[in-house]
């Protein structure tokens, strides 16, 4: 217990095995990261980036192994816990304005009855803020931009003040300035003692955070992005050959995706 | 000409109990109505509404009230639907709509039986809002506000459904849970409501004026009295024809909100057309 106060855990899994339904899509799955520090998932359409955030969600069951999140089960503490979808299929016809959107993030705090106060007008107004939305606050959902629209709902998730934040590719649909905003304010809750987890195709910005993991329906390499970012590895998670200039990824070879030949491999993929 | 907008609901008790028996239904289909829109069950809600025939021919049979023979059949129409989607892969849309034309089948055969129910099926089908008794009308008081309550309470849980089922998790509020409680407001509005329109007109006071004050509505508590406000506009505008002309009570109320919305429908893009959308700031 003691040894949990002096470094808090945020995740931890062990032997995880992740997937839906009976397809296993990553197996064995053993990492930590602890609060404080920022983890970007790396891989391409159908590597599992996705299938890891809803399990540390809670969405989806481990299908094996254990995994703990802030120090329970997934869902245990859901006003802890913030996570961002990639898709809101349905939120074009809410008559909702940006500001309730936002407001949302704070119905895990307050259960079905409990009055939202001060603190959760602050943070929302904060958060929106932040996102650089607060003039949208009261448009109507439906008529934003999609770009708007993913700073509201970033704006939302950020709102939610919790210890364990998880994004799914944030960065589609943002412009360049957007992006560094949400990546400084990834760091400004890093500084003040949150774990986030980021789900994205960009190298570049995984380079941004503590911890890469490469995906690729398996673990392909984990720690420092500088570190593991190797040809072969990104051979593996991309099926790109590419290598690094002066701090730049140059890619100097496109093969085929991994899925295109079904199972993760090592080398060039032909058809 | 005052007089033949009011009079016709002082003069006749059938009238005054149709009217606000209208009322009581626009109220509780407001509410519901509103969700369902939002969270795009429409269809479930229409596959309530022929589902709980068979129910009700059932219970005519066995000379139990016809409510809880529609009850009957809108929770069997809902455990159907769940089983369906649960085992086979078959999409939530086509299992749904098996089941309804399945059970609007069934409904008929039970009743087609029974030559001295071909009237009855008539009633069934396109209500009798002339007709309803004061125990009925007590039932969907109790009814409407029981939705309403709920309602209230589970409002949160309803918004983040309708926003995305897995922020309705991730926020502590199970969606499979709150998504029954959806199906079973729908099922009791459907039931309380089809003694005045009919099983197979439920549909449109339903969904019809929610769906006309979600053109217009930009936040969810004004969808809900807009559309509280244009169902019980159609049900007296209904009555009030229903009386002049001799028509069917049930057929002109949904007529009347089918109409409402396709109107408001034409009447937003004529001012779209004309009013230039604001330039972006």
């Amino acid at each position: 217990m003691s040894e949990r106060h002096l470094h808090p855990v945020a995740v931890l899994a062990r032997g995880l095995s992740i997937g839906h339904g009976r397809e296993t899509v990553v197996a064995d799955l053993d990492f930590r990261l602890e609060a404080g520090r920022t983890l970007a998932l790396v891989g391409s359409n159908g590597s599992g980036k996705t299938t890891l955030l809803k399990t540390l969600a809670g969405l989806l069951p481990p299908l094996a192994g254990a995994v703990e999140v802030l120090g329970g089960r997934p869902l245990a503490s859901p006003e802890r816990v913030a996570y961002m979808g990639q898709f809101h299929p349905s939120s074009f016809m809410l008559p909702l304005r940006a500001i309730d959107i936002v407001r949302m993030a704070r119905f895990a705090r307050h259960g079905l009855l409990g009055r939202l106060g001060t603190a959760d007008e602050i943070a929302v107004q904060e958060a929106m803020a932040v996102m650089g939305v607060e003039h949208l606050a009261r448009k109507p959902l439906n008529t934003l931009s999609g770009g708007q629209r993913q700073k509201v709902f970033l704006a939302q998730t950020f709102a939610k003040e919790a210890d364990l934040i998880l994004l799914d590719e944030p960065a589609a649909n943002l412009d360049a300035p957007a992006q560094a905003v949400y990546r400084r304010f990834v760091r400004k809750c890093a500084q003040a003692g949150k774990a986030v987890v980021v789900a994205t195709h960009d190298i570049e910005e995984a380079a941004d955070y503590d911890w890469t993991m490469l995906l690729a329906r398996r673990v392909v390499a984990f720690g420092p992005c500088s570190e593991i970012l190797t040809p072969q590895s990104l051979m593996a998670t991309f099926g790109i050959v590419g290598q690094f200039q002066e701090g730049r990824l140059l890619i100097v070879e496109r093969e085929h995706g991994h899925q295109a030949c079904g199972e993760a491999h090592e080398g060039p993929c032909k058809h | 000409m005052i007089n033949c907008l009011i009079q016709p609901f002082t003069a006749n008790a059938f009238m005054a109990n149709a009217l606000l028996a209208g009322v009581l239904v626009s109220i509780a289909c407001g509410i519901v109505g509103t969700f369902t829109v939002l969270r795009g069950l429409a269809f479930m809600g229409d596959a309530l509404g022929h589902g709980v025939l068979p129910g009700v021919a059932i219970a005519m049979l066995l000379g139990l009230p016809g409510m809880l023979g529609a009850a009957a059949g809108a929770l069997a129409m809902i455990l159907g639907v769940g089983f369906i989607t649960r085992r086979s892969s078959l999409s939530s849309d086509t299992a749904t709509g098996l089941l309804f034309v399945g059970m609007l089948a069934l409904g008929v055969v039970i009743v087609s039986r029974s030559h001295a129910f071909s009237g009855d099926l008539m009633r069934i089908l396109f209500g009798e809002i002339l007709g309803i008794h004061a125990r009925e009308m007590i039932i969907q008081a109790v009814a409407t506000l029981v939705i309403a309550l709920v309602a209230v309470v589970c409002y949160r849980p309803f918004l983040l459904l309708c926003f995305s089922p897995e922020q309705a998790q991730v926020s502590g509020f199970s969606p499979r849970f709150y998504h029954a409680l959806m199906l079973i407001l729908i099922g009791m509005t459907v039931v309380v409501s089809f003694r005045t329109v009919g099983t197979l007109l439920v549909f449109g006071i339903l969904l019809a004026p929610a769906a006309s004050a979600s053109l217009f509505s930009r936040k969810i508590i004004t969808m809900i009295v807009v559309a509280s406000l244009i169902g019980a506009s159609s049900v007296y505008i209904g009555l009030l024809v229903s009386y002049h002309g001799d028509i069917a009570a049930g057929a002109a109320i949904t007529l009347t909100a089918t109409v409402i919305f396709f109107v408001m429908l034409a009447g937003k893009h004529l001012f779209q057309a004309l009013v230039p959308r604001k330039e972006k700031a």
